[in-house]
């Protein structure tokens, strides 16, 4: 499972720095290294565009998992440069940003927009598969999320505009029902796709969502 | 006063229904006309929700007007923009407006369309919206609170008889008659020995099927339609034929071939009628039912 990230236009990046001469640079040693959007590389590269910017990058880091507790500690060993910094971009997942904010008092900047959960099909290539919606519907549809692989989160079969097993927003996305269908069928249970599915509860667990465990 | 759709429906005869789009914008001059033009020659007419999600005026204000011009409207109601709220509300507002027929729709996906960054709703899907429409005239909302007065609807859906993979539309097609679907107006065919064969499969339910005829008005239409139309097929002596029409006639060849269409579906009593859609040439409806040999 990873966090999948990509990195914001630059000129936002600029716009959000706007204020700001002195940046702390932070990236994450797990999701976004392996998507290559905030590993030591993407650090040191942003680190350079910076400079022709005319900014001064107090330092760098590259937190080995920015969202684990952990952080806390790294933060508190380069309290230093931090310290000397008046903003920090956060070349992490939106988690990462937020434990950072959790740490340091200073302007907190993304340099990334998350764009889903998702996990790695094929190398290189990522793919969302659960949307956490609080109430798993996996083992009816063999495996394969129709909230997240279908485009409208159908629960009772495909729409008009699945075509060809393609879906109707993309001719190179496959129609999550097509997929259903057949592994169900493979499985020899296509009786859980003629069920009728009554609306889902968006409310499992209303927003902010949390729980505690006991 | 006219008969009721539904009891159009029930009464056996060859039914007609035709297609209203609405406007962009507020001039609605055109919609009226081809409401006139249309009102009485077919058994009722749909006014499209927003077709391809490009927003557009109301189907529920293009009802009202066929309403108030003496016509018999469709309501097409898609789950893409209102949630269970809003569906149900703007249920109640069409009922108490004398509007009787809905057709159900999950919708075309918001990025089709002209507002692609808008956020799709489908708090609902079609199957849900049928069976939430049953439950209103029970006398219960969707959260099983009592309806101080409440609908009655003749619900309808789509199918899509030569949909590929076919086995998920059918089990759809069965989960929408269970839902409590009447009628279907199905996507457009071309190819009346394949719809055949669905209507044989079909017939096996108590529901009325209007077969989609949609007017081709070119070669370069009908090839376009069978690449990128989900479930559509133009067979290639239709495209020859079309493409055969001497210059500035393949419109006509277009209505010479939905007339002969129409008239081979009727005369052979394949389905229960036809939904006749002329996208933006809805002048020329009356031709194609005339050429079907239904009007005078
Ligand atoms: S149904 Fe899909 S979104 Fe919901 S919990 Fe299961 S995988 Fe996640
Ligand atoms: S084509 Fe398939 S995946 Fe796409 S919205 Fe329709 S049912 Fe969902």
């Amino acid at each position: 499972m990873k966090s999948i990230t990509k990195q914001k236009p630059f000129k936002e990046i600029e716009q959000q720095l706007g204020g700001f001469d002195r940046v702390y640079i932070a990236g994450c040693g797990t999701c976004t290294t392996m998507t290559k959007t905030g590993g030591k590389e993407e650090v040191l590269a942003m680190g350079k565009r910076l400079q022709e910017l005319g900014k001064l990058v107090t330092g760098w880091i590259v937190i080995p998992t920015a969202c684990d507790e952990m952080t806390e500690v790294a933060i508190k060993e380069n309290n230093g440069a931090i310290q000397n910094a008046n903003c920090i971009l956060v070349m992490a997942c939106a988690l990462g940003v937020h434990k950072l904010s959790t740490y340091i008092n200073k302007p907190v900047i993304p340099a990334l927009d998350t764009l889903f959960i998702g996990v790695e099909d094929e190398p290189g290539h990522f793919q969302e598969v659960c949307a956490q919606c609080g109430q798993c519907v996996l083992g009816e549809t063999a495996g394969i999320c129709p909230l997240t692989a279908c485009h409208k989160g159908l629960l009772n079969g495909p729409c008009g505009g699945t075509n060809n097993g393609k879906c109707e927003v993309d001719k190179e996305k496959d129609c999550a029902w097509t997929l259903i269908y057949q592994r169900l069928k493979e499985q020899g249970r296509l009786d859980l796709m003629r069920k009728y599915y009554s609306p889902r509860d968006y409310n499992v667990a209303p927003r902010p969502r949390m729980t505690q465990i006991t | 006063m006219a008969p009721s759709f539904k009891e159009v429906l029930k009464s056996g005869k060859f039914v007609v229904t035709s297609e209203i789009g609405p406007p962009k914008g507020t001039n609605i001059e055109k919609m009226l006309h081809h409401i006139d033009l249309l009102k009485d020659k077919v058994d009722a007419l749909n006014v499209t929700d927003h077709q391809s999600s490009v927003m557009r005026f109301p189907s529920i204000g293009g009802c009202l007007a066929i309403k108030e011009r003496g016509g018999e409207p469709i309501l097409q109601m898609t789950c893409r923009d209102r949630n269970r709220l809003a569906l149900q509300a703007e249920l109640l507002f069409a009922y108490t407006r004398g509007i009787r027929n809905v057709l159900c729709l999950t919708g075309d996906a918001v990025v089709v369309g002209d507002h692609k960054a808008a956020k799709g709703v489908f708090d609902l899907d079609s199957t849900q919206l049928l069976r939430m429409i049953r439950q209103m005239e029970s006398g219960k909302d969707l959260g099983g609170n009592e309806l101080d007065g409440t609908v009655e609807f003749c619900a309808g859906a789509i199918v899509t008889p030569e949909a590929n993979p076919i086995e998920p539309q059918l089990m759809k097609f069965e989960k929408k008659v269970e839902a409590g679907a009447e009628f279907f107006q199905t996507q457009a065919i071309y190819d009346l020995d394949k719809f055949a064969k669905f209507m044989q499969y079909a017939r096996q339910f108590p529901v009325k099927i209007l077969a989609g005829i949609i007017l081709l008005v070119s070669a370069r239409m009908a090839k376009y339609m069978t690449e990128n139309v989900p479930g559509v097929f133009v067979p290639q002596n239709l495209i020859d034929e079309l493409a055969a029409a001497p210059k500035g006639e393949a419109l006509n060849k277009g209505i010479e071939i939905a007339g002969r269409m129409i008239a081979t579906i009727k005369k052979e009593a394949m389905c229960d009628g036809v939904h006749v859609m002329a996208i933006g040439k809805e002048e020329v409806v009356p031709d194609i039912l005339k050429a079907a040999g239904l009007a005078a």
